[in-house]
């Protein structure tokens, strides 16, 4: 009986403390665990209590890699939590913000954390030493998704403009034209991104997820629409906890979701991309479908591939908004806080964030709930490692091992939000 | 002639929001530059490769409050030559440091369906708490010009110019004229420690004290004047209770409005 173990203590280019361990025994693998010993930080906690202008300040403290997508779930919630609805220019803002945040995070996760392993480097700093011009290519267009969000936000990290009705102070129009030629070279740039991407070897290696995304009418979904799943769900965000729990498991800080009828589902730019394609603009479907992914893609490993079709979409709708900018004459929308519960979903980069919160007649806190998308992604990520090491058990264990961490990789996955945490250990028995 | 190695670079973290090691990410024009001149030694969040101190600077991020960290951050100073903590968490304890005015059982029983899984401490603590630290950065987030300042003045051997005057003096330079007055917008900037840039009054909002406290603030005045302005105690308590929450003169200013 030959049995083992791998393991990796503290993975590396993910966002957050986490670790990875899979047993193996009999050329079976007999259990699959992302370890997230990220240390709890209880924000639904002390969130009883605040106001509920807070929220979006507070909030935003769970992530630094995704902190637009934190204001922009807590400051709906709030407002449908009193009965506002910000329309026109201010929400055309924040489709804008949060087109920075998605180039911003795709960008760093597609080269930085993501591509090293394709190309079999440790970091994207000596993946700089062979192909200077791909990481400066990666840097301006990261750098281009963190100037919008610094010019919205007021700064990259942590934006301080955002608030619930709209903003502190909105941009002149000539604030944003400065934006139209960076923002054209960034519609090139994801082409270009497109096309690298498509070129790196990718595993054979499909699963049957359900993928679960916002759904919108007449757009990509960034701050609203309908939840929707690959295996039928169709549901607003107030019905999402009567088909989604989360279960409070040994090995993890985070939280773990599930949908009550079948168990794990996948969340985050492959979900928006199968559920969504008819919606992207036709640059964006033609350049996904010439890189080969078509328009439905079960292969974890290619959501690098469309990361960057995502980022090209959040250029081309940048743009958009852009150019057809008008100054709105107030920048926010008044809103007197009643006594409401609310619930609201946003995509942030890396999926689905659903907030719920309970506020009283003074606006003050009552109650809140945060599922971030790392916690809805923790169960599929296990599914994907239990099965990945079932097909390449041949593997040394170092290269199985580095295989893994790829796997989880796949989903970009932040840990800090979703405790509001990760550890890999191969165990062979 | 003999090859001179460049001195070693770590980041590590504790508990936080991963926004402050970001900043060294975000450093787009800036990023290359640097690891020309320093080696990026042990920093997960960028790379698999881990390369054994001691380490010339190591950069902490985030704050104590498990047990195992709390034995972690000794074991990191030892290894490190000049040690830095980045961020609100590491320089106060950051947000989470909100816990430390309430039971954290109770807080756990809100988010945790089975807290015997969870092992945490009482209080949120910033790391000088736990060791000696060679210089606080502040900010929620850090300013990445000022985190670049510092590493080039260590490399050189200067002090490092990151001022330690009230978001006042900056606000002034800007030429922004002031909300608290113009407009009687409660404004933290005179007991705030500059490194923004003034950046909420410039955007016609009060500034929120996310740098932490100013050397020598006088927070009482600051909280009469709050008061004259009509804002009820609780709401001065909550301006003062945030990202610097447990930095003491914010404390103990939050918990003179404490009911």
């Amino acid at each position: 009986m030959k049995s083992k173990t791998i393991k990796v203590d503290y993975l590396a280019r993910v966002e957050g403390e986490g670790g990875l361990e899979v047993k193996i025994k009999d050329n079976e693998v007999t259990d699959a665990k992302l370890n997230i010993f990220e240390p709890p930080r209880f924000f639904e906690g002390f969130l009883r209590g605040r106001k509920f202008t807070e929220a979006p300040d507070i909030t935003a403290r769970i992530c630094g890699i995704c902190p637009v997508a934190y204001q922009m779930s807590s400051s709906h919630a709030m407002e449908s939590a009193c009965g506002v609805s910000v329309k026109g220019q201010l929400r055309q803002l924040r489709r804008l913000l949060y087109c920075g945040e998605w180039i911003e995070s795709h960008v760093l996760h597609i080269y930085m954390l993501h591509a090293p392993d394709f190309l079999g480097y440790q970091d994207a700093i000596q993946l700089a030493k062979d192909y200077p011009d791909v990481v400066n290519r990666a840097l301006k267009l990261k750098k281009l998704g963190n100037d919008i969000v610094a010019l919205i936000g007021g700064r990259e990290i942590h934006p301080i403009n955002p608030r619930v009705g709209g903003f502190y102070k909105v941009p002149g129009k000539e604030e944003l034209d400065k934006f139209v030629e960076p923002l054209k070279w960034g519609i090139e740039a994801s082409l270009e991104t497109i096309k690298l991407t498509a070129t790196f070897p990718f595993p054979d290696f499909e699963q049957d997820y359900e993928f679960v995304s916002l759904r919108h009418a007449d757009e990509y979904p960034l701050n609203e629409g309908r939840i929707v799943s690959s295996k039928g769900i169709d549901i607003e965000a107030k019905d999402f906890l009567d088909y989604f729990e989360e279960e409070h498991v040994q090995h993890s800080t985070s939280l773990q979701a599930k949908v009550k009828a079948r168990g794990h589902y996948l969340v985050g730019p492959m979900a928006r991309y199968n559920l969504n394609f008819d919606k992207l603009p036709e640059i964006a479907r033609q350049a996904a479908i010439e890189a080969g992914i078509g328009e439905e893609c079960r292969n974890p490993f290619k959501s690098i591939i469309v990361r960057a079709t995502e980022t090209l979409f959040a250029c081309h709708e940048a743009l958009q908004i852009v150019e057809n900018y008008d100054m709105p004459n107030r920048p926010y929308v008044e809103i007197e806080p009643r006594q409401a519960t609310a619930h609201w979903c946003t995509e942030a980069p890396r999926g689905l964030l659903y907030h719920r919160y309970s506020i009283d007649d003074n606006g003050i806190i009552k109650d809140a709930r945060i599922i971030p998308p790392t916690s809805q992604n923790q169960k599929a990520v296990e599914d994907d490692l239990r099965h990945l090491v079932g097909k390449n058990l041949d593997l040394s264990d170092e290269d199985l091992t580095w295989k893994c961490e790829q796997a989880v990789r796949n989903y970009d996955p932040c840990i800090s939000c979703s405790c509001h945490f990760l550890k890999l250990n191969i165990k062979r028995e | 002639m003999t090859k001179k190695t460049k001195p070693k670079l770590a980041v590590w973290k504790f508990a936080s929001c991963d926004g402050c090691q970001l900043s060294l990410l975000d450093c787009e024009d800036e990023l290359l530059a640097v690891t020309e001149v320093v080696e990026i030694a042990n920093f997960p969040e960028a790379s698999r490769q881990v390369i054994k101190g001691p380490y010339d600077i190591s950069l902490v991020e985030g704050s104590i409050t498990t047990p195992h960290d709390a034995e972690r951050i000794h074991k990191i100073r030892r290894t490190s030559k000049f040690l830095v903590s980045i961020g609100s968490c590491a320089t106060a304890g950051g947000i989470q440091a909100l816990r430390n005015f309430k039971n954290v059982k109770d807080f756990i029983n809100v988010v945790y369906a089975n807290p015997d899984f969870i092992e945490t401490l009482n209080k949120s603590t910033p790391i000088m708490d736990h060791i000696p630290v060679d210089f606080e950065l502040r900010g929620c987030p850090i300013n990445k010009y000022q985190l670049i300042e510092l590493i080039n003045a260590h490399l050189n051997g200067r002090k490092p110019n990151i001022p330690t005057y009230s978001t006042c003096i900056e606000c002034k330079r800007k030429g922004i004229v002031c909300v608290m007055v113009s407009k009687g917008i409660p404004c933290l900037g005179p007991v705030t420690q500059a490194g923004c840039g003034a950046l909420c009054p410039s955007y016609n909002r009060g500034c929120y004290g996310c740098f932490g406290p100013k050397e020598t603030p006088n927070t009482a005045s600051l909280g009469a004047i709050c008061q004259n302005m009509q804002m009820k105690d609780a709401d001065i308590m909550r301006a003062f209770r945030n990202f610097n929450a447990y930095a003491e003169p914010f404390r103990k200013a939050s918990e003179s409005y404490e009911k």
